[in-house]
Parts: structure tokens; C-alpha cells; sequence
């Protein structure tokens, strides 16, 4: 079940039967016993690449190559996987319940299409739900480690096409003619003189009275006429009406608006609330009630919520990082580092050190959930990629049993990482149960900035050892404060952590991290090694994991090295790339974007690759870092500085299922980027970030956004889809940081390069929440 | 409780609260309306611009008492019949260019885009990519190269 991360020898043509391909085997599923068709899947066993052989100078395959973090996920999915079912309705439509959670990345519209593709169904008569918590499909719910598209692909396709073989036997039967002879397109199958049945009229014949294995033969990529086409998102014309029901969107009856009064630092608690009975008499306040990390109100506008968090008084306890700001951590992540094990040889070294500051993965959506807590049930509905874990986890903080917690997954505005982690709906539960009544639970904006979820600051150091043009050993020491993973892939990783390539006891952070990272270079000994330093901020993944930050470090000193050895960034890699995928992304972004070509001083380009979820990229950055383009006026609060004026994203996805939302995926991930290296990061000071909106965190905004950004999607290299909701963030990181320091002339080691300049005057901290303006006709336009 | 009336995407609508509350709350959590999206309350994110008598605003930063009889909000549920069609010119541009990701910032996005072409003219000019630049709207799936596409596909067709 395990495959190379890279398959550099391996098909270019996306033929089938060969190493990494899916060949034309036949994959099993099964009819269900329902009032109308239903075929559950079971796992297919994926092809095992053969190991390489290296070129000279060789590095030995690391973990991440042999095994990553997605064929884990497979493996553990892969004994629940027949549990998911597409269904054939009466009316012609097919359904499928997807156990994962959309946020925007185009799950829903990909699922379809492969739906589609199986059946000779229009798309749009495929309607795909997100399946509430289903305990039974424990970890084959989590959406995370871009792996829905590679988990999902071939289980969904072999249930659409047995499907589609079923309806077909059971026209055959009807018409008393050999199946063989019949046809389907459109959601309609022909026969003989030209008689036709439409699937909705066959459903119910072909429904089985008990489960029965069958199998069928998935279809041949080139015969594909919607899976690889671009395809727009079935949601989008709901998106732009209005009519997309967000988790902000739903009513429940009753459940009203709901919002906290939170403590002046991470994590802090109630002493004493000195004012609730003053605070629930003000207009539209139904409830006060204090919660582990804060007050709760209820009311019937958030407004009003918002009006009361102003009024109360409360005395609040200490959190859990209170001594803690930006240089403290800094200081305790110096002092954890693991040594270099190469010491500088007869040779020539580099020694780099980079920092990453903190980071918010909050998306634009606030954190908000709906809770109906009674006293022997609960119904949950919130924006989940977890939802099984979030499900028993609130079952024990209500004292229920799993079966009375019913917990939906609701359509999310953006993730970002953020809804692995449960806390905002287990708040509402604590809050439903402790009012007795049904809440819709909103965090403000300066909440989820606050107190929401961090990408912890890290340390990269780099050392490199070359001597007569061959570099010798490439070392490097990453050092985070802890990232959070209790959201339930630990539970997956115990299970099968026994079978992993990797020796030793290794921690958790530390297989994810091996998992994921492997250096693409022939640079002879290398390691790359992960410590923690657990404080107790509340971190999380961010959009991928440690890649933005590890590839950073290691494309900057790549160009150090290419300079101390007097070549030209991209002729060094060609040299000393040991993966051809990313040799020809790196070829085609060079001759794509005209590396080379002349600029005027304080503008240059850079170039960044990584290869991760077993997809491929070269980013191209030009940026301008002349005085007037980093001073250009904005009207408003908002930071400028350099601006990234062109980028060009070269991606091999494998196979890329709809390469419309591939390149939207590139684009967001190059925003990300520009965000990471130039603008974004949380101050961290006295045990709470100060950043409290989007004009202090300072995410990509259309005047840093490049007026030229071009994708370029190569060839498939397979019959499987590669990740690809993170894969850009990182090599467009490495771009535009490595433009930056050839542009200036000096390499920078601390990000975003803003983060030393507190670019904003900080909210109060108390109350938590400010007020709103009144103003807002003062700036019509 | 006091008694506010305004015109609500053609229909003269009266609503029950509070003077002080904003307008966005008023239409989301009073009247149901909830095409225009609470990202920040703070008139930062911009997810909940709308058109007050045809300009860009943002009704969180606005109290329900401030709003005349006479003004007409349009939110992007009412932009369509603005136009007299199913969809707004600038809606089906996002539509041709697939703009949305996530969603959340789009009916904001968009109610920004028709106002910023409408200002752009009126001051003699299409709209470029300085007065694009302006637009303070946050998409956090980062979708800003085919948001700048769209609105100027869809200029071309308002």
C-alpha cells in the first residue's frame, strides 16, 4: 500500500499497467440491500513503485519518500472505506454523502465529477452532501494532509461504475438482450433498436434485497470526458447569489445569537463575573453565563451580544502562556535545538538560521457553531474535518453517550487548518447545556486572532558542508513550539504507527514530520530533524504543516550555495536534483517564465520546488523592492512593501482531476505565500497576540496580490491525483523569499520580513471584543 | 421598541429593534437576509458590503436608526433585479471565470466590484488596476487574480 512519494522513473504517459498506474483491474464493491440502487466500496489496494536506483553522489531514501503522511492516511482509512455509498434515485440523480468537510477547496465539485465519469451522468444530476459524524468510519472522516483527493479517487469511481454496470444488467434483464449490447450516456441506457431506459426508471429494479459483492472495471483515462476537464464548482452559482448556507447562514429554531467574553491572555478563566445581572436586563440579552475560558452571552443580534461584552465586569484568572512574548519563545526554541551531527569538515560551510513567527490560520468565516443541548441529546452543526473526534469528545464533556451526540458538518467559509480542532463547537455544547437552550455561538473577529488557532513560531537552522563542487552534507534542525495534532490523528497513527519504515520512538510530531519532509537534492549526508518545545499556545497545522518553513531555509541556503560555487540558482539545482518531476517543472518554469532575463536593480526573480503529497512544483517570483514601489501610498490602515509583480506556478499533480480547481489551488497558495514571507504574522506579547482584525493581521490583500499570476499544469505523469489544496504554499514561499534576498542584495532569516515594525495600533484587550463602528456612511463609494 | 422602514432590495420592508443595533445584524439575525456575510464587524474584512442608494457601504458599521424611509439597500440578493435580469452582468463574469473558492467574501466582492466600475466611470474612466488595487475585500482563499479578472470581464458587459 505504501508509494514512493516520487516516482522520477515512472510513466510519463499515464498509461496504464505500469509502476504507479491503476492498470485495468477490476475493484470491488458491494450492492446494498435499499429501497433503490446503493453500492458501497471497499478499498483498492494501490500499485507499489519499485525503489530506484540513485544517481552519484547519492543521498539514501528518507522516510517521507518510501511512505508519507497521505498513504498513511490510506492505510488507516483503508478497512472503512466500504462503508461509503452512492445511491440512484428515482428522479435520475445520483447521491453521494461525502464523509469529508468542503471549505473551499473543491472537494465537492471533484467527487461529482468522478461520480459523473463512472456513470454517464451530467454533472449536474450528482448531488454531493457532507455525511454528518459517522463513528463507524473512524479515521476515513478526516479531511486534512491535502488526501482527500487521493483517498477518495478510486473507492468513489468503482462505486459509480458498479453503478452504472448494474443499471445496465438490469435493462438487459428487462429487455431480455445481452448487456453487452447496451449503452449509456447522459444518465440513460440503449439497447438494441434504439429503445432507452433512464437510470431514475431502473433504480428500483436494480435496488438489491440483500448485500452482494460485485466488481467492475474502472474506466480507461483516455476515454475520460469529464475527470481532467475543467470543470467550474457546482456551488458556484449558489456562492453568487447568496444563497450558499454557511455555518453562519443556518437557523435552528431558537438558537440564538450567542457570544464570549474573553480573558486579556490565551486561555485564561473566570474568577468572578461582578456584573451579570446588570448585564442580562440590557435590551435583546436573554442569558449570562460564565464558561471555562470566558463569559457567554446570548441575545437576539450579535449585536447586542457584542453591546454586552463592552458592559461586563469580570475578574478573570491567568491563562496558560502569560509570561510568554515573541523573544521568550524565541529564546526557549535557541536553547532546544538539536545539534548539527556533521561538524564543519576540510570543506567549505554555510551556517544559516531562520526564524518563522507566529501565524493565524483563522479563515474569513469567524469560528461558530450551533448547539442544541437537552438533557439526554445534544445536536451539533459546525464546519468539522474531524467530526468523529468532535463527536465523542463532546459526549464526555456532556456526560452523554456517543449515540445522543448528533453532530452534522455544515459548509465552511474557509479552514485553512483551523477546523481540525473542535473547541469552538464543544464551547456551544458547554454553553447550550449550561443555558438550556439552543445557542449559535459566534467567536468575533478578534477572538479568532486572539484566541484562536497559531502556527507556532519555529527556528530553521541549515548547515551545509561542499568541497570541489560537490556538496558534502546537508543538515538541518527544525525547531517549533508544539504543534497540536489532538484531533484524532494521533488515534490513527497508534494504530498503525507499528508498521511504519521508520525506527525508534519517534514522537508523533516527529513521524509527521519525517512523513513529510525529504530533501530533494543530492547533497550527500542528509538529515532534517524536528524538536518541540510544548507550551501551551493553541497551535495548530496552518495550510500545511512545517513545509512553508522548512523549504524556506532550505531553497534560501540552496541559492547561498549556488552563489558560493559561482552558478546561476537554476543551473545548480538542475545539477543536483535528484527528482526528475521536479527537474521538469523546474525546466518548464525556467523557460516559461524567462529566468534570466535582465531587471532593473531592486527588482529580480527567484525560484522555489518542492514535491510533497507526491505532486511537483516550481514557482517563479519576481518582486520589486525599490523605494517607490515599497512606500506606494494606501488609503486606509494596511501595510504595502515589496510587491510581488509576477509569479508563475508550475504544477504535476499526477493526474489532475479538474485542473480548474488545480489552478485555483496554485493561486491561493501563492497569495498565502506573498502573505508568509512579506506581511503576515501575530505580535505575541504578555501571553496574547495583539493582532485583532485583518488591518493589523495583515493577509494578502489585491494591492500585494501580483497583476500577473500564471499556472501552468504539465502533463499527467499518472493515473492518480497528487494533494493539492497545500501543495503550492511551500515552493512559493522559497520564490518569493528567495527573489527578496537577490533583490536586496541580503538574505533574510526572520518572517514576514515586516515583523520586526508593529505595523498597527493594537485593539485594547479588554473588553475582548470591540465595539463597532457607527460611521459606515462616512465611506460609501 | 422602535420601529425602523427602508426600502430592502425593492421592497419597502419594517423591522423592529434596538437604534443602536447595526444594520448587518438587522438583516441577518432580524430579517433572515443573510446573503451579506459577518466577517469582522469592524468595517475591515468588507465581507458584508451591499449598495446603499446604488453606492458600496457596509451596513456593520452603520446603526439601524441612521437609515432613512427613503434609502434603498440593496444587498447581493437584490442585485439581479438592479438590472432586470437573473443575474448581475459582474455575477456571471464570476461565474465564466470561476471565481469563487471557499465563498464566504464573494457576495461582498462582487457588491464591491459593480460599485468600484459605477465610481470608475463616473470619474470618466473604465475601471484599471489602480482603482482594483483599492479594494479592501479580503479573500482568505486568496482568489485576487480572478477576482481582478472578473471585474473586468464584467465592466465589459455592465
Amino acid at each position: 500500500m505504501a508509494e514512493l512519494r516520487r516516482s522520477p522513473n515512472g510513466p510519463a504517459d499515464g498509461s496504464a499497467d505500469k509502476p504507479g498506474g491503476l492498470g485495468r483491474r477490476r475493484f470491488l464493491g458491494y450492492l446494498v440491500a435499499a429501497p433503490t440502487l446503493a453500492v458501497a466500496v471497499s478499498w483498492a489496494a494501490e500499485a507499489t513503485d519499485p525503489q530506484r536506483a540513485y544517481a552519484s553522489v547519492p543521498t539514501l531514501p528518507q522516510p517521507e519518500e518510501l511512505f508519507d503522511l497521505g498513504d498513511l492516511q490510506n492505510l488507516a482509512a483503508a478497512p472503512t472505506s466500504g462503508l461509503i455509498s452512492v445511491q440512484v434515485n428515482t428522479d435520475g440523480t445520483a447521491s453521494f454523502a461525502v464523509p469529508r468537510a468542503e471549505v473551499g477547496q473543491g472537494m465537492t465539485t471533484a467527487i461529482a465529477m468522478m461520480v459523473a465519469e463512472e456513470m454517464d451522468l451530467p454533472l449536474e444530476k450528482v448531488s454531493v452532501t457532507l455525511a454528518d459524524a459517522r463513528p463507524e468510519l473512524m479515521m476515513n472522516q478526516l479531511t486534512g494532509g491535502s488526501n482527500s483527493m487521493r483517498s477518495m479517487y478510486v473507492p468513489v469511481r468503482t462505486a459509480a461504475a458498479i453503478a452504472r454496470q448494474r443499471l445496465v444488467e438490469t435493462a438487459a434483464a428487462q429487455w431480455g438482450v445481452a448487456a453487452s449490447g447496451l449503452s449509456t450516456r447522459n444518465g440513460v441506457v440503449t439497447g438494441p433498436g434504439g429503445r432507452t431506459a433512464s437510470y431514475g426508471s431502473l433504480t428500483t429494479a436494480a435496488a438489491s434485497r440483500q448485500t452482494t459483492a460485485v466488481s467492475a472495471t474502472l474506466k480507461s483515462p483516455s476515454t475520460f470526458t469529464i475527470l481532467g476537464k475543467p470543470q467550474n464548482r457546482i456551488d458556484a452559482h449558489d456562492i453568487v447569489t447568496g444563497r450558499k448556507k454557511f455555518g453562519m447562514d443556518l437557523q435552528v429554531p431558537n438558537a440564538k445569537p450567542t457570544m464570549v467574553a474573553r480573558p486579556p491572555t490565551i486561555n485564561g478563566t473566570v474568577v468572578s463575573v461582578n456584573n451579570a445581572a446588570a448585564v442580562r436586563a440590557m435590551p435583546g440579552i436573554t442569558d449570562v453565563v460564565a464558561i471555562t475560558h470566558g463569559v457567554a452571552v446570548r441575545g437576539d443580534t450579535f449585536g447586542q451580544c457584542i453591546d454586552a461584552i463592552q458592559a461586563l465586569d469580570v475578574t478573570w484568572g491567568p491563562g496558560t502562556v502569560d509570561r510568554e512574548s515573541d523573544d521568550t519563545v524565541k529564546a526557549k526554541l535557541r536553547a532546544a535545538q538539536v545539534p548539527m551531527t556533521v561538524p564543519p569538515l576540510l570543506s567549505k560551510t554555510i551556517d544559516a538560521e531562520f526564524t518563522f513567527a507566529f501565524a493565524s490560520n483563522s479563515p474569513l468565516e469567524p469560528d461558530n457553531a450551533i448547539a442544541d443541548v437537552r438533557p439526554d441529546r445534544a445536536e451539533i452543526w459546525a464546519s468539522l474535518k474531524v467530526p468523529i473526534v468532535a463527536q465523542e469528545q463532546i459526549a464526555a464533556r456532556l456526560g452523554l453517550p456517543v449515540s445522543a451526540v448528533k453532530v452534522h458538518v455544515v459548509e465552511g467559509g474557509g479552514s485553512f487548518g483551523r477546523h481540525l480542532f473542535h473547541d469552538v463547537a464543544a464551547e456551544a455544547a458547554e454553553i447550550s447545556q449550561k443555558m438550556g437552550k439552543p445557542v449559535k455561538l459566534s467567536w468575533s473577529r478578534t477572538d479568532n486572532f486572539r484566541q484562536g488557532r497559531t502556527h507556532p513560531m519555529s527556528i530553521s537552522r541549515v548547515r551545509v558542508n561542499y568541497a570541489l563542487g560537490n556538496v558534502l552534507s546537508y543538515e538541518q534542525r527544525h525547531t517549533s513550539v508544539q504543534t497540536d495534532f489532538g484531533h484524532g490523528l494521533g488515534e490513527m497513527i497508534t494504530a498503525t504507527a507499528a508498521h511504519l519504515p521508520v525506527g525508534g520512538n519517534l514522537s508523533f510530531a516527529e513521524t509527521i514530520f519525517e512523513l513529510t519532509q525529504s530533501s530533494p537534492y543530492n547533497f550527500g549526508v542528509t538529515t532534517q530533524v524536528l524538536n518541540e518545545v510544548p507550551l501551551k499556545f493553541n497551535t495548530g497545522s496552518m495550510r500545511n504543516i512545517y513545509s512553508p518553513n522548512v523549504v524556506c531555509a532550505q531553497e534560501l541556503v540552496v541559492d547561498q550555495l549556488a552563489a558560493k560555487m559561482g552558478k546561476d540558482p537554476v543551473r545548480f539545482r538542475r545539477e543536483f536534483l535528484r527528482d526528475q518531476r521536479l527537474l521538469a517543472v523546474l525546466n518548464k518554469a525556467a523557460e516559461a517564465g524567462n529566468w534570466g532575463k535582465p531587471m532593473p536593480a531592486g527588482t529580480a526573480q527567484g525560484i522555489g520546488l518542492h514535491s510533497e503529497y507526491r505532486g511537483a512544483v516550481a514557482v517563479l517570483a519576481e518582486i520589486d523592492c525599490r523605494p517607490q514601489t515599497v512606500n506606494r501610498p494606501i488609503r486606509g490602515e494596511g501595510v504595502t512593501g515589496p510587491r510581488v509583480t509576477r509569479a508563475l506556478v508550475v504544477v504535476d499533480a499526477g493526474f489532475a482531476i479538474n485542473p480548474r480547481g488545480l489552478e485555483a489551488q496554485m493561486i491561493g497558495g501563492v497569495q498565502d505565500a506573498i502573505a508568509l514571507v512579506l506581511t503576515s504574522s501575530l505580535h505575541v506579547r504578555n501571553g496574547i497576540p495583539l493582532e485583532g482584525s485583518w488591518d493589523n493581521y495583515f493577509y494578502t490583500r489585491q494591492w500585494n496580490s501580483p497583476l500577473d499570476l500564471r499556472v501552468i499544469i504539465m502533463p499527467n505523469t499518472s493515473d492518480t491525483p497528487s494533494g493539492a489544496g497545500e501543495l503550492a504554499v511551500a515552493p512559493a514561499v522559497a520564490a518569493i523569499a528567495c527573489a527578496y534576498a537577490r533583490a536586496t542584495g541580503a538574505m533574510p532569516t526572520s518572517f514576514p520580513i515586516n515583523h520586526g515594525t508593529l505595523g498597527f495600533e493594537p485593539l485594547p484587550l479588554e473588553p475582548s471584543t470591540p465595539q463597532s463602528p457607527t460611521d459606515g456612511l462616512d465611506h460609501t463609494f | 421598541m422602535p420601529s425602523h422602514t427602508f426600502k430592502l432590495n425593492g421592497k419597502q420592508v419594517t423591522v423592529e429593534a434596538e437604534n443602536n443595533v447595526r444594520l448587518l445584524w438587522v438583516l441577518r439575525d432580524l430579517l433572515g437576509v443573510t446573503g451579506p456575510k459577518y466577517g469582522c464587524a469592524l468595517d475591515v474584512c468588507k465581507a458584508c458590503t451591499s449598495h446603499i442608494n446604488g453606492k458600496a457601504f457596509n451596513p456593520c458599521s452603520v446603526q439601524v436608526s441612521d437609515i432613512k424611509p427613503t434609502d434603498e439597500i440593496t444587498t447581493i440578493e437584490g442585485l439581479p433585479a438592479t438590472v432586470g435580469k437573473d443575474l448581475h452582468p459582474m455575477q456571471e463574469a464570476w461565474l465564466d471565470y470561476d471565481v469563487a473558492q471557499c465563498g464566504y467574501c464573494q457576495p461582498g466582492q462582487i457588491m464591491a466590484a459593480v460599485a468600484k466600475v459605477k465610481q470608475a466611470r463616473a470619474a470618466g474612466h473604465e475601471v484599471s488596476d489602480a482603482d482594483v488595487d483599492e479594494l479592501r475585500n479580503i479573500c482568505r482563499c486568496g482568489t485576487y487574480t480572478r477576482i481582478r479578472e472578473a471585474i473586468k470581464a464584467g465592466a465589459r458587459k455592465m
